[in-house]
């Protein structure tokens, strides 16, 4: 299935925008959970982050799509604070979430029209093409009159990485995109992403726990751990680590006769 | 003094709402399908239960004043006493705390329920107003499903009445005299008032339970804790206001 047609979006005419995250902090409550977080994304560029699970991958962003404030630091977009409702009328930004977000009380169908319908930007013919096109592309053609509530949570994220496609944004955040896909669809993603890349001014923001993905379309990368930022390179400056953290996120040790688990071993006899 | 400033956050909260949906107005006729939806949901799949709610309290209300009056020998004015009572009070109260129940509760249950799972969210970074797209076509709808319903709970309660005064031996008003003097006392204003109350209070429930809905935070636990508090706020609302509406009325 990795030969599934390539996507061919219409070459987004317009600008491209870079992403500026200076010094941003965000506590909620007592607890800190971006510290002091300088980050620089490129026009067009695919900028991978990675880190352990609970390190602030989400929270970052949501602070780059808006829907977050900053307790201290700022993001930009371009020229436009990410916080400010009015960038969203400058720059057409897609947001693959986590658990999808998908519109429950819509079909898959209608959950990929909203979009375009809402913002006028084509007659039903037009819709109805940029739709299937976009549900092609991930095999989707089948599950477009489906609900949500009747897909897998692998289907449900590629309806949202479909739902994200059509809306044929500048700037395309994913938050773990492949975490529920089979290992063709991944391949699939990650061949969407490199193609959109090519094809269109889009600039794209992977966060991401797998390794083969971010390695293989990443022009830049940065690790996260406990909000902060680890390191930031090119994917070629994490093929021999140096940082012990990051080695060890990328290449864990399995061992099986780790000690920590003793205790448990001895509980069963 | 905690409680008190959380309450002005919330009523300027829900004055933002409104001043938010409010902006959208233009984009109804583009959402007449979102808009008859809504008028199905709130309106007509309430017609049921107002239908045969208001008729019984037409009906108690006949019984009742049977009884009491009886003392004054006054029972050929029984018809006036239940027109009144369900046109200006019990017509437009009375459908108001069914919809707070049975649309209120719902509204809010879906919004929330979208706010927690991040359909909220999904909107938002879709440069969709939730407001225009979500809180827009229910306040129509209201507005427009309300009138109609408080006009069939007083029809269907004054034929309660009607029926209870005729059948019953101990009252035995048969229906001419009941609803000539149902005519004879009640003026167009008191229909028209208690029209006016009904929109007052329909409006804001649904105002009210869209404010909640969208402003709920945190798991799905939260989802059954914002329908709690957004039913509760609305039978108070309803009740607080029904004096003070009742009384600009009175006045003018
Ligand atoms: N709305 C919130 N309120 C309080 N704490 C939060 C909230 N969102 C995230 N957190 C906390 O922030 C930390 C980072 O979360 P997240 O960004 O989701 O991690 P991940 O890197 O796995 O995506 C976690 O410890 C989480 O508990
Ligand atoms: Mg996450």
């Amino acid at each position: 299935m990795s030969t599934s047609p390539a996507f061919t979006a219409s070459p987004f005419v317009g600008k491209t925008f870079g992403i500026t995250v200076a010094k941003l902090t965000k506590k909620f409550g007592r607890t800190t959970v971006l510290r002091d977080i300088d980050l620089e994304v490129k026009p067009g560029e695919i900028f991978c982050i990675m880190g352990p699970s609970g390190s602030g991958k989400t929270v970052l962003l949501k602070h780059i799509a808006g829907l977050e404030t900053a307790t201290s630091g700022e993001v930009r977009i371009g020229e436009y604070d990410a916080a400010d409702p009015e960038t969203r009328n400058k720059v057409h930004l897609a947001l693959v979430f986590q658990a999808g977000a998908l519109f429950n009380s819509l079909s898959v169908y209608d959950n990929l029209a909203l979009y375009p319908r809402e913002h006028r930007e084509c007659n039903e013919a037009g819709i109805r093409e940029r739709v299937m096109h976009a549900l092609s592309i991930l095999s989707l053609e089948k599950a477009a009159n489906k609900f949500p509530s009747d897909l897998s949570g692998g289907m449900k994220k590629r309806v949202a990485i479909a739902r994200a496609l059509v809306m044929e944004p500048q700037l395309l955040l994913y938050d773990e995109p492949t975490s529920e896909l089979d290992p063709v669809m991944s391949a699939t993603l990650t061949e969407i992403i490199a193609t959109l890349r090519e094809q269109t001014a889009v600039t794209s923001v992977v966060v991401t726990h797998d390794r083969d993905l971010a390695f293989a379309i990443a022009d830049r990368m940065a690790f996260v751990m406990d909000g902060r930022i680890l390191g930031v390179g090119r994917p070629a400056d994490f093929k021999n680590p140096t940082d012990p953290v990051i080695a060890n996120f990328l290449n864990p040790v399995i061992d099986l006769k780790n000690p920590r688990f003793k205790q448990l071993e001895n509980s069963h006899e | 003094m905690n409680h008190l400033s959380a309450i002005v956050g919330h009523i300027g909260g829900t004055l933002l709402l409104l001043v938010r949906t409010l902006k959208f107005i233009g984009t109804l006729p583009r959402q007449w399908a979102r808009f008859i939806e809504q008028c199905y949901l709130i309106g007509y799949t309430s017609l049921p239960i107002v239908t045969i709610l208001s008729f019984f309290i037409g009906s108690v209300l006949a019984l009742q004043s049977g009884y009491s009056m009886e003392n004054f020998g006054a029972k050929q004015f029984i018809g006036t006493l239940v027109g009144l009572t369900m046109a200006r009070e019990l017509g437009p109260v009375m459908v108001a705390i069914l919809i707070a129940g049975r649309v209120g509760s719902a509204i809010t249950a879906e919004l929330a329920s979208m706010k927690v799972y991040q359909e909220i969210d999904a909107l938002t970074t879709m440069n969709i107003p939730p407001e225009r797209m979500l809180v827009l076509p229910r306040l129509a709808a209201i507005t427009v499903m309300m009138p109609v319903l408080a006009i069939i709970a007083n029809l269907c309660g004054w034929y309660g009445g009607a029926l209870v005064c005729e059948y019953t031996h101990t009252i035995s008003v048969d229906s001419e005299a009941y609803f000539t003097a149902l005519k004879e006392y009640m003026k167009p204003h008191d229909v028209t008032d208690g029209l006016i109350k009904a929109e007052v209070f329909g409006f804001v429930i649904v105002l009210v339970c869209c404010y909640i809905g969208l402003n709920t935070r945190g798991g799905p636990r939260e989802i059954g804790a914002s329908v709690t508090k957004a039913v509760v706020s609305s039978l108070i609302l309803i009740l607080v206001l029904d004096y003070f509406v009742t009384k600009a009325l009175l006045m003018s």
